[in-house]
């Protein structure tokens, strides 16, 4: 029963960590980048809606901001990876590094905001899980929908093309480094678009959440493509996919705390699951393949000459 | 068309592993030359392609296309100006993006990229035809990956990329040396196809020396970084292997040496 109590709020909650795992997809998968810069916009996000509410700014434009204030952290790991030729993973921890910094200076020196529904209009609240549920997957549609517009114009195909090959990118004339800077602000947009709505579900922003926001987000992007590429493999399913992975992932932690773990362990499930997540299909191929018998159809000349191509 | 003067380029400088790849290489292509480059290991024949293709800079020299100074030019820049091919044929296409998605992007090399539709119904229309010209069956396969294709394939896709927004000059590194012999062929004649017809200004590095003579009007031959052999016009059409060998060996005083050329003259 309190399972059945706590799953509003489970889905509510796994929706905004979904909808930060878009984010996380378009570096990680897009642009093949491990951007570890995510931990700190998440807070980023979650601090700036938080501040301009409270400074009476309306709760959508805070959200907008939000967004923009991640792009521009994105953005600046982004330079120093093409720019200044940081390692990208390097780059992200630089960034995550700085973004404490700035985040508490946003807080204005604080480690806590509080952002209460009674005393502001929030779009949505802990308070009444169906409507945030509502907001939260109206967010989601258009952010889906504008990513999608995005990603199939000429700039956006060559951003897919610059992940997935960059020597062919530069061939066809593609700014390989640009592309990755304004990927890599896309995606920590969204992450501090997230961050908004967290802010305001919760109430509060908290300079310590986030921390292990990157994890959360590949768990749920390992989830959700595990089902979703079995449908059919496009840019949308794939990114519903993801959304629902963080949906599933959180409504599974949930039940961990209902389980009664201890909360002291809960990083360290969240670390097992994507761990498990990202191991099983090398596990599978490596000690649990049966071997295969190669198919002897000789339609193919690539297959067949392939063997002694150069005797 | 092209012209590269006195360019210099050293691997690993001021170490043990120094290597200069191009010596003092002067090269100037008229247009609609179709030069074929072939040349020992390590003669520098990459090492050129990717001097015009802007991966690295030279120690010194200058590249120039149609008069104008692409030496310090960034690589996505010149691109406007270059077609290329690698050897690798997952080089040269994005595999987890559709046919239709990759030749979407190469035609809208050198131009500056929008905000509009990258791939329209129109765009697709046009890539059905120029794919049927391939006569390879991609024409009916558009939304394919093109991960899924085989390499020579892939090479034929990488060639139609290379050549769909016309280039001033075509660079093809051995691009059929990773193919088995009948696709290799197959790639072969799709290549002289679209250089002939376009009339391409057309740089191709082979290590096949029946190919080497067969193609083009002009014919180098390049040893430690320089070119050692250069013959074109009604001299290439009656050169054969053995002259060509024995051009080399005058002219560099050295035999030979690649295995890949030497199993491929076994070959014939």
């Amino acid at each position: 029963m309190a399972f059945f109590n706590a799953l509003p709020g489970a889905i509510a909650e796994g929706l905004i960590w979904g909808l930060m795992a878009i984010g996380v997809y378009i570096s990680y998968k897009i642009l093949d980048i491990a951007d570890l810069s995510v931990d700190g916009t998440i807070c980023t996000g979650m601090c700036v809606c938080a501040m301009l509410i409270t400074a009476g700014v309306p709760a959508w434009l805070s959200l907008v901001i939000a967004f923009f204030a991640g792009a521009i952290a994105g953005a600046v790991t982004g330079v120093f990876h093409t720019a200044f030729g940081v390692p990208s993973i390097l780059a992200g921890i630089l960034t995550q590094l700085m973004l404490y910094s700035v985040n508490l200076t946003i807080l204005g020196g604080k480690a806590l905001q509080q952002v209460s529904a009674r005393q502001y209009h929030l779009l949505l609240n802990m308070s009444d899980n169906p409507s945030a549920i509502a907001v939260a997957l109206g967010v989601i549609v258009i952010v889906i929908l504008g990513l999608w517009l995005f990603f199939y114009t000429e700039v956006g195909l060559t951003i897919k093309s610059t992940g997935d090959n960059p020597d062919m990118s530069r061939a066809q004339g593609v700014n390989v480094s640009f592309n990755k800077v304004l990927g890599l602000a896309i995606s920590n947009g969204v992450v501090a678009l997230a961050g908004g709505l967290l802010a305001q579900y919760k109430g509060s922003a908290n300079i310590n959440e986030g921390r292990g926001a990157i994890v959360i987000g590949l768990a749920a992007i390992f989830i959700g493509l595990s089902v979703s590429m079995k449908i059919k493999p496009n840019f949308v399913v794939s990114l519903i996919g993801v959304v629902a992975g963080g949906v599933v992932y959180y409504v599974i932690y949930s039940s961990v705390i209902l389980l009664g773990l201890k909360t002291d362990y809960l990083k360290m499930f969240s670390a097992i699951i994507v761990l498990l997540f990202m191991t099983a299909p090398y596990l599978k191929a490596t000690y649990f393949a049966k071997p295969k018998v190669p198919e002897l159809s000789g339609d193919s000349d690539e297959t067949s000459a392939g063997g002694c191509g150069h005797a | 068309m092209l012209k590269i003067t006195n360019l210099q380029k050293t691997f690993n400088p001021g170490t043990v592993n120094a290597k200069v790849a191009l010596r003092r290489f002067e090269l100037s292509l008229a247009d609609g030359d179709f030069v074929t480059v072939i040349g020992g290991n390590g003669a520098g024949k990459s090492t050129l392609l990717n001097a015009i293709a802007g991966v690295w800079k030279p120690d010194y020299g200058t590249i120039e296309i149609d008069g104008v100074d692409i030496t310090s030019m960034p690589e996505h820049k010149r691109a406007a100006f270059l077609g290329r091919v690698f050897q690798d044929p997952m080089k040269g296409t994005s595999p987890d993006m559709e046919i239709a998605e990759n030749l979407s992007i190469a035609a809208r090399r050198g131009t500056r990229r929008r905000l509009i539709r990258g791939c329209t119904r129109k765009d697709r229309e046009i890539y059905r035809n120029l794919l049927a010209q391939l006569e390879l069956g991609l024409e009916d396969r558009l939304s394919t990956k093109v991960g899924l294709l085989s390499g020579g394939q892939r090479q034929a896709v990488t060639l139609l990329m290379a050549t769909l927004k016309k280039p001033k000059i075509l660079l093809l590194d051995e691009h059929t040396a990773a193919l088995d012999p009948k696709t290799a062929s197959k790639v072969l004649a799709i290549t002289n196809k679209l250089v002939t017809e376009n009339h391409l200004t057309t740089l191709m590095i082979t290590h096949n020396m029946h190919d080497a003579i067969a193609y083009g009007n002009r014919l180098i031959m390049m040893h430690e970084g320089r070119i050692v052999v250069d013959v074109s016009g009604e001299e290439k059409k009656r050169l054969t292997i053995e002259q060509l060998l024995d051009l080399f060996e005058s002219a560099s005083g050295s035999q030979f040496a690649d295995d890949k050329v030497m199993l491929s003259k076994k070959h014939e």
